[in-house]
């Protein structure tokens, strides 16, 4: 029945490095949720779950409650002429993209992967390449209904401190169960890209910040593997929605698929290497102007539906900081050089720098900046004293790291990177939490 | 920048329209910008869905709200009614059911009715009243969900296997009487559905097909395919096994 918990062992976050026992109720329709938020409380603590694509501990409730919401997946209301789009909050970013698309209409912001929930979206307020644009995704949203385990329910939009919790509060504020937000109207479905390689990772900040007038959507590859001359060598990349070129939404399926978990050495630091140095050369000759699908654009990696399992049995982790204008070309050079030296670097390293638009919400992880993310494969402690020396130089530098990303951030180093952390502690619902936020409030 | 409209070709009619099954199905007609008709008991679910379908794409959507085992005797009249709604029926879905528990049926004849009643003698008015109006109209096609339960009686659900499996007998037949009518009738057999409501058991494995995967059967089974249909189809083979093995061994198991 969908309004009771049933214990599974197979609720994992998308790093694949935790595995807990979890409760989990999957309900089907928006009336079954105020029964199940209402059995929960401060003895019985639980959270809501989407499509599990945070990598690290945000969105597991080890030996508790979980309520998967992906199958409250209703579209309630889209109006084709204001572009405002009410629905519920399981519904994926994918299906929404298969209503809004055919009408001329696009998301706000989208993260780098379609497969994320509406409600997570909100959740963890994602941005995307066109963040110095259009901000995170919480600042697009006008209205969300939040049910809390007190049994109270609270409609509500910006200006309300409740909302601007909810929004970037890692579900922890209550159970989200619609999200209205504004969409964006697109002249096609085709984008006009150039990519630009270039050889030092200080030529990316001279790159970003030429292009941030003049392109919507911008962000670089970089290649984590190599130090010395070449330090972050990399592609950058940046586009704009193209004047012609018709409307056609995505496949919905995903093209190839990685059935199971390969072995450790598939993705040792000899093929991560190979790996960047291929996909330099690549976009070396290809260097240039292209014509592009968003759907190949904007969501590379959901081509390949379960790639977080070339990691193997340890699973990743990814690490996203996020560094002041000031600071950012040193730190990230010294980032980039400590990660070259550890020989762990990991094939998908990205640079993007945010717009000044202050964020939404109170734990939101966008601030002015340039943010670097890339992925390391779990080695155990040689992977977590990597981290750790990265998490001094991200501090040195004043800047912070992303909640949704690896799992294992230190209590102290998220406390005085998210200054507003105690003022949010206000909004908590007292019968909700996560690994991360048991790890982050004791 | 509108959508693909025009007259609807596709005109469905669903009953027990709220299922996990039903729901996915629904969708995949609303992709093909199809007129639809859900019949369930919820209003409120019901609407719901329907303007889902609607921003999904179906041209229409029309919600009845109905108790489908209580109305039976009535269908006739029902199918005429919808028909003039829609302008046609080119496919009824019956997917409605209702699993109850054999230990209470075998205590209690109310609940050993409710089986009956839902699954087979509902089922078999509702069939027998979509046949006759699409071999009357000369086209479409009837596509009834029974289950693999169906196939041979076991001790832990009996009385829905033999009112499943009845309606599939029940079904063949409508699809023999219908030759020749440009109308047919095809009863499909799904195995193991992961679906909320079959969370408390022990899942996984390559036995367990999601909702949507039944649903796309469904929705080929409408346009084309012999009377009898399993969903997967490794649940033909799974089953001639399960019917095949004899009593002393079988009555062996706990199945």
């Amino acid at each position: 029945m969908s309004n009771v918990f049933y214990r599974r062992d197979d609720i994992i976050s998308w790093g694949r490095v935790l595995r807990f026992p979890h409760q989990v109720a999957r309900p089907s329709f928006s009336d079954e949720l105020p029964e199940l938020v209402s059995q929960l409380g401060p003895t019985d603590r639980g959270l809501a779950i989407g499509l599990r694509r945070s990598y690290g501990d945000s969105n597991l409730n080890p030996d508790g409650k979980v309520i998967d919401m992906t199958g409250l997946d209703r579209l309630l209301s889209f109006n084709e002429d204001s572009g405002l789009m009410r629905i519920e909050a399981g519904v994926s970013l994918s299906q929404a993209l298969q209503v809004l698309v055919p009408r001329g209409w696009f998301l706000p912001t989208t993260p780098g992967t379609r497969f994320v929930t509406l409600g997570g979206a909100v959740a963890n307020d994602v941005h995307g390449k066109n963040h110095h644009t259009a901000g995170t995704f919480g600042a697009n949203v006008r209205r969300l209904k939040l049910h809390r385990t007190d049994g109270s329910t609270h409609e509500i939009g910006p200006g309300d401190p409740l909302f601007h919790a909810t929004v970037g509060g890692l579900g922890l504020t209550g159970v989200i169960s619609w999200v209205e937000f504004q969409a964006m109207d697109i002249p096609s479905t085709m984008l006009d890209a150039e990519d630009i390689s270039f050889e030092h990772v200080d030529e990316y900040f001279d790159l970003a910040a030429s292009k941030k007038d003049t392109h919507e959507h911008t962000m670089a590859w970089v290649d984590c593997s190599v130090g010395g001359s070449r330090l972050g060598r990399g592609v950058f990349s940046c586009a704009n929605w193209s004047a012609d070129g018709g409307v056609r939404s995505h496949n919905d399926l995903p093209r190839h698929n990685i059935p199971f978990n390969l072995p450790g050495f598939v993705l040792n630091a000899l093929s991560v290497r190979a790996f960047n140095s291929i996909l330099h050369d690549l976009k070396t000759i290809k260097s240039g102007c292209y014509r592009a699908h968003y759907e190949n654009f904007l969501y590379p990696l959901d081509a390949i539906s379960n790639w977080n399992r070339l990691y193997g049995q340890a699973g990743f982790y990814q690490y996203q900081c996020v560094l002041p204008p000031d600071t950012a070309r040193e730190a990230v050079a010294e980032l980039l050089k400590e990660i070259a030296r550890s020989g762990q670097g990991s094939p998908l390293g990205v640079l993007k720098d945010f717009g000044n638009a202050a964020s939404a919400g109170m734990l939101s992880f966008p601030q002015p900046g340039t943010t670097l993310a890339l992925d390391f494969g779990n080695k155990g402690e040689d992977t977590l004293a990597l981290m750790a020396r990265l998490d001094r130089i991200v501090l040195e530098g004043r800047g912070r790291l992303y909640p949704a990303k690896d799992g294992r951030i230190p209590a102290e180093v998220f406390r005085s990177s998210f200054p507003n952390w105690q003022a949010f502690t206000e909004f908590v619902d007292p019968g909700l939490t996560s690994s991360f936020w048991r790890r982050m409030s004791q | 920048m509108t959508l693909k409209s025009g007259p609807p070709r596709t005109r469905v009619v669903i009953l027990g329209a709220l299922s996990a099954v039903a729901i996915e199905l629904a969708r995949i007609y609303s992709k093909e910008n199809a007129a639809l008709l859900l019949v369930a008991r919820n209003r409120e679910r019901l609407e719901t869905l329907a303007t889902d379908l609607r921003l999904r794409g179906a041209v229409q959507v029309d919600a009845v709200h109905l108790d489908l085992a209580t109305a039976a005797s009535d269908a006739r009249r029902y199918i005429r009614e919808w028909s003039e709604k829609l302008g046609g029926i080119t496919h009824v879905h019956v997917i409605y059911g209702y699993l109850g528990s054999q230990e209470k049926a075998s205590a209690d004849d109310a609940e050993l009715s409710r089986i009956l009643q839902v699954n087979f003698n509902s089922a078999a008015q509702w069939s027998e009243a979509a046949a006759g109006f699409l071999k009357a109209q000369k086209s479409g096609s009837l596509v009834v969900v029974s289950s693999v339960a169906g196939d041979r009686g076991r001790q832990s659900n009996y009385a829905y296997g033999a009112a499943k499996g009845a309606i599939a007998l029940y079904v063949q037949g409508l699809a023999h009487s219908m030759v020749g009518s440009g109308a047919r009738a095809v009863v499909v057999k799904p195995g193991f559905i992961d679906t909320p409501m079959t969370d408390g058991l022990k899942k996984g494995g390559p036995l367990w097909a999601s909702a949507r995967k039944i649903a796309r059967i469904l929705r080929k089974a409408a346009n084309k395919g012999g009377p009898i249909s399993y969903a997967p189809g490794v649940w033909r083979f799974i089953m001639l096994a399960i019917r095949s093995t004899p009593a002393f061994v079988f009555h062996k198991t706990k199945l």
